[in-house]
């Protein structure tokens, strides 16, 4: 495909959706589709039939509205009324008010802070484009990023691009892309990988998901640009098997792009070669880590090896391999077609442009957002969270999942960035954000994430595959009653040990949940181990400290 | 490139996908985690027989491919039920109460994580994280995922395989 | 799609060689960019405990037991599988690193039953050695000791499960130099175990030569000589590294 063919596309595409006077968006992400939505959608489009409408008013499936709290989600174009838990029978009602007013009880505020307070570059197309459609991606201005890229800049200003962009990794590393991009870019080698990363392991985490079912082209994009920009001519999307719909979605833009020529040989005309293919992961959380990842493309058991050497040098293969996340490369197209400023001028020094977060736990509007760096922890549950339901009290905010750390109240108006986030002790991580109140037991959330490292340890290295079911017990220990002070002295001299000597991030951050609820929780500990009480009601022991339920491991 | 390649262990139709999948990577040794999947989509688990077959063709040791298969926790080597449970342990699930609906259906039905019931109607399964944080608790009904689900829903639903008869 | 797996792995980037000059435990010494800080290190009669490597074998880093400390890296690093560089100031010996080894062989203790009194291998054992050496005097973890079967279905070797430490040194010594990859390893965590073909009795093993290797380069009493009594197993790997030049060199 050409530009000027692109633009004939795209026109002739979007000549033919105006024709339409109302064109009804039915969320069909994950979220909205278990809540009900195809049924939905399909209601719709067989009133409309019957109506004999079929003329005036469009149906499309979409991806991710966000709100997925609210679903079946339904926004009505060009009036943009937005609607929340929509169910078959709610269909006739909704199109007999299309020309008139909107239906009331169903409507949601355009103007509530959940959707007002969102500055969206990497969702700035979902739940307004048709995942499956290639001509809605191209309408919305899809792959203009590329053949800017290919046909006007060098691989050096590609890099420089994204060098002035500011853009830090988002699969929690927070590692500067530009910097990464050169690396690659420069290392010799007469072969090179672009690596997606969506394997995206943290529980509580559901933005890269979201964003491959919603805008599924976003990433092919990003990955071609980012080839081109290091001189790769092959690419791998690591994509979790847990994500059906992902990776269906993908698979189809990817036979589209390749058919517009978007993929393949001499794209666009140019020297430019490069494909796609998808490897599936096998539930393994530490495939997240580099180096597992690229050994578990190879074929073999995800564990991960000392680095240096870094991918960037001697990747997969043994050939230089960028990996970035999803929502990183999710960023690259945007950021190609606005410029490096433009995406610069969002954010603070430290942390340009936006984060997408997942909302969860005890929130009201559960569901994704995405929102300016720099914003405070309170905009973000109070405001665009809508609060704590049911008037419980906030305690304490999950992020990083089973890397990060647990941030209290006192910390509400901290500003969302890399740095302020490590600070208190945990880590902006990959987007995860789990709202916790009275009813959590702190020993108790720190006990379900070190289950989680030890049953994810790859088992390779001792301090990971060994220390941390010995920190297991001594949680479980603690939460049955059972448990002394000198348990806990061991339990901080093992933390110390385990995120010192472990060879991977699994095992050198599997400490930080448990440092960070004793650092700002350590009464709750205190409590279990001398008065024999949890003062959240979710351990309850028996006198003889033997559990009734809730603790058992 | 091994130039024969050895026969399937019988003649259900099943191997086909198999061969197709190895096929198309080439019988390249990298492919060995896709042919997997392939495998477990086609017969639900991983045989030791279907490990062999793979390990031949894609020229591997067969103590990679059982290493393999053992490390990656979405494998299994046993047989499932007929229906699937799949509890979702993620956080957010967790923080709403999985872990209740795991004891119940534990209590209710005798089957733990990763059991099948005696009679092979169902298995229990978990998964970490399904994606579906914001409808927490989820559960993965035989592939199809419900929200906000409560011990009484899901003892309904694993009851309607039974047949109401439990 | 395929045809870019058609070539062989590339190895790892080495430049020519290059002498590079570093400070171990204040000392001036020198090698060459493809030598890691352990091989520095033992030229110049600097020990470094270690555990899962082994001269002649690939380095995995994964027992942590060689960790060091060098100056301006953000962690410490592994000397076995960490390339010297010009410049760099090592230490070994640092009171932190010392302590971080002890209560690491102090969680393998815990972690399996390596009860010395009754192993054929009491008395040449790596890791008994080792625990001395860093004056592990007692076990400050609950041992969690699971009970784990013993195959003795070989006729002439064994594998007793409860001895094993992990270090992936039989794995690597089938596969790069046996060349029959017997041996890999299976499930993950704390279920990891070193397995033969499809987790068959080693006596049925399809792969298995019967060379021996494997029980030659174990550091422990898990891989053994039947009819070895307690305490009798010495075990021999000074023939690795020559066997490695010749097979290059075939
Ligand atoms: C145990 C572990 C799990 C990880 N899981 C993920 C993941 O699921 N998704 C992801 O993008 N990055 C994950 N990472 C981070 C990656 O290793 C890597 O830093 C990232 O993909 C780089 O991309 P970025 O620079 O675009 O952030 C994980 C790291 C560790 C140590
Ligand atoms: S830290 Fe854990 S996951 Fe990482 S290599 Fe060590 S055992 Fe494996
Ligand atoms: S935690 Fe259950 S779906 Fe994410
Ligand atoms: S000897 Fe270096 S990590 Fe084991």
């Amino acid at each position: 495909m050409i530009p000027d063919e692109l633009n004939e596309m795209a026109e002739e595409h979007s000549q033919k959706q105006n024709s339409f006077a109302h064109r009804i968006h039915v969320c069909a992400a994950a979220g909205c589709r278990s809540s009900g939505g195809e049924k939905v959608a399909s209601a719709f489009e067989d009133e409309i039939k019957e109506r004999g409408q079929t003329e005036k008013i469009a149906v499309k499936r979409t991806g991710c509205m966000g709100l997925c709290a609210e679903g079946p989600m339904v926004i009505v174009y060009p009036d943009e009324t937005i609607y929340g838990k929509v169910s078959p029978a709610d269909v006739a009602e909704i199109i007999d008010s299309l020309d008139g007013s909107p239906v009331e009880r169903l409507s949601l505020d355009s103007e509530m802070p959940f959707f007002s307070e969102q500055t969206q570059v990497v969702l700035e197309n979902a739940g307004r484009t048709e995942p499956e459609s290639l001509e809605d991606y191209i309408v919305a201005e899809g792959y203009s990023g590329l053949i800017t890229a290919i046909t006007e800049m060098t691989p050096d200003e590609v890099v420089n691009e994204m060098t002035k962009s500011g853009l830090r990794g988002r699969g929690g590393g927070g590692f500067p892309t530009g910097l990464k991009w050169s690396t690659v870019a420069k290392a010799d080698g007469d072969k090179k990988y672009v690596v997606c990363n969506a394997d995206e392991g943290d529980p509580g985490a559901f933005m890269d998901r979201s964003v491959l079912e919603s805008d599924p082209h976003r990433i092919i994009e990003g990955m071609a640009i980012a080839a081109y920009a290091v001189g790769a001519d092959h690419g791998y999307v690591y994509l979790r098997a847990e994500y059906p719909l992902a990776i269906e979605r993908l698979k189809k833009a990817i036979r589209q792009a390749k058919r517009a020529g978007f993929l393949g040989t001499e794209i666009c005309d140019t020297q430019f070669d490069f494909s796609i293919e998808i490897r599936l992961g096998a539930g393994a959380f530490v495939c997240g880590e580099e180096t597992a990842l690229m050994a578990s493309i190879e074929g073999r058991r995800g564990q991960p090896r000392p680095r240096p050497p870094y991918p960037a040098n001697y990747g997969l293969w043994g050939f230089p391999t960028l990996i970035n996340n999803v929502e990183t490369l999710g960023n690259v197209p945007t950021i190609l077609r606005k410029g490096g400023e433009w995406f610069a001028s969002i954010g603070t020094d430290d942390s340009k442009g936006t984060k997408v977060f997942a909302l969860a736990g005890r929130i009201v509007n559960t569901g994704l957002v995405e929102v300016p760096m720099g914003i405070t922890l309170r905009e973000i549950i109070f405001d665009i969270g809508g609060g704590i339901p049911g008037g419980g009290n906030f305690k304490a905010l999950q992020t990083g999942g089973p890397s990060g750390g647990c941030i209290p109240a006192q910390y509400l108006d901290m500003p969302v960035d890399y740095g302020s986030l490590a600070k208190v002790g945990s880590i902006m991580g990959s987007g995860g954000m789990i709202v916790m109140d009275d009813s959590s037991c702190m020993v108790d959330v720190a006990k379900y994430f070190m289950d989680f490292c030890r049953t994810e340890s790859c088992g390779k290295c001792i301090p990971c595959r060994a220390g941390t079911p010995q920190m297991h017990k001594i949680l479980t220990k603690i939460t049955n009653g059972e448990a002394t002070h000198r348990d806990l002295d061991i339990l901080k001299d093992l933390c110390d040990l385990v995120e010192n000597t472990s060879l991977c991030g699994l095992g050198q951050t599997s400490a930080n949940p448990v440092k960070s609820t004793l650092k700002y929780f350590e009464e709750e500990y205190i409590a279990h181990i001398e008065q024999g009480e949890c003062p959240a009601g979710v351990c309850k022991f028996k006198r003889t400290g033997e559990v009734i339920n809730g603790c058992s491991s | 490139m091994p130039l024969k390649k050895t026969q399937p262990p019988s003649d259900d139709k099943r191997w086909k996908l198999i061969n197709a999948a190895m096929r198309r990577h080439g019988y390249h040794r990298s492919a060995l985690i896709e042919v997997l999947h392939a495998v477990q989509d086609a017969f639900g688990f991983l045989e030791d027989e279907a490990l062999e077959y793979v390990a031949d063709n894609l020229t591997l040791p067969p103590s990679m491919v059982y290493g393999v298969a053992t490390f990656y926790h979405f494998f299994t080597l046993k047989p499932k039920g007929e229906h699937a449970c799949v509890i979702c342990t993620g956080t957010a699930c967790y923080i709403k109460g999985a872990g209740d609906i795991i004891d119940e259906i534990q209590d209710k039905f005798g089957v733990g994580p990763g059991e099948t019931s005696q009679d092979g109607k169902f298995s229990l399964l978990t998964a970490r994280c399904v994606g579906a944080c914001s409808l927490a608790p989820a559960v993965v009904y035989d592939g199809e995922v419900a929200g906000h689900q409560t011990p009484e829903d899901v003892i309904k639903t694993i009851q309607e395989w039974f047949g109401n008869d439990t | 799609m395929v045809a870019h797996l058609n070539r062989k792995r590339r190895d790892p980037v080495r430049t020519r060689r290059k002498v590079k000059t570093l400070k171990i435990n204040g000392l001036d010494v020198s090698g060459t960019d493809e030598q890691t800080i352990l091989e520095v290190a033992r030229e110049n009669d600097i020990s470094i405990p270690t555990l899962c490597t082994l001269e002649g074998l690939s380095n995995i880093g994964a027992c942590r037991i060689c960790l060091v400390e060098v100056e301006g890296a953000r962690r410490l690093l592994p000397a076995c599988a960490t390339l010297i560089d010009e410049g760099m100031v090592v230490k070994t010996k640092t009171p932190r690193v010392v302590e971080y080894r002890r209560k690491l062989v102090e969680l393998l203790f815990a972690e399996k039953n390596h009860y010395c009194a009754v192993c054929v291998s009491n008395g040449h054992c790596e890791l008994q050695q080792l625990a001395e050496d860093l004056g592990v005097d007692h076990i400050r973890y609950p041992y969690v000791y699971p009970e784990l079967n013993v195959d003795a279905t070989h006729a002439e070797l064994g594998v007793d499960h409860n001895r094993c430490v992990l270090c992936q040194r039989c794995v690597r010594v089938c596969d790069e130099l046996e060349g029959a990859h017997t041996w890999d390893m299976m499930d993950r965590g704390e279920n990891t175990r070193v397995v033969t073909d499809m987790h068959q009795n080693w006596g049925e093993s399809k792969t298995c030569t019967e060379c021996g290797k494997c029980v030659q380069v174990c550091p422990t009493g898990a891989l053994f000589k039947k009819g070895s009594a307690v305490g009798e197993l010495e075990k021999e790997t000074e023939f690795l590294p020559y066997l490695k030049v010749m097979r290059e060199e075939q």
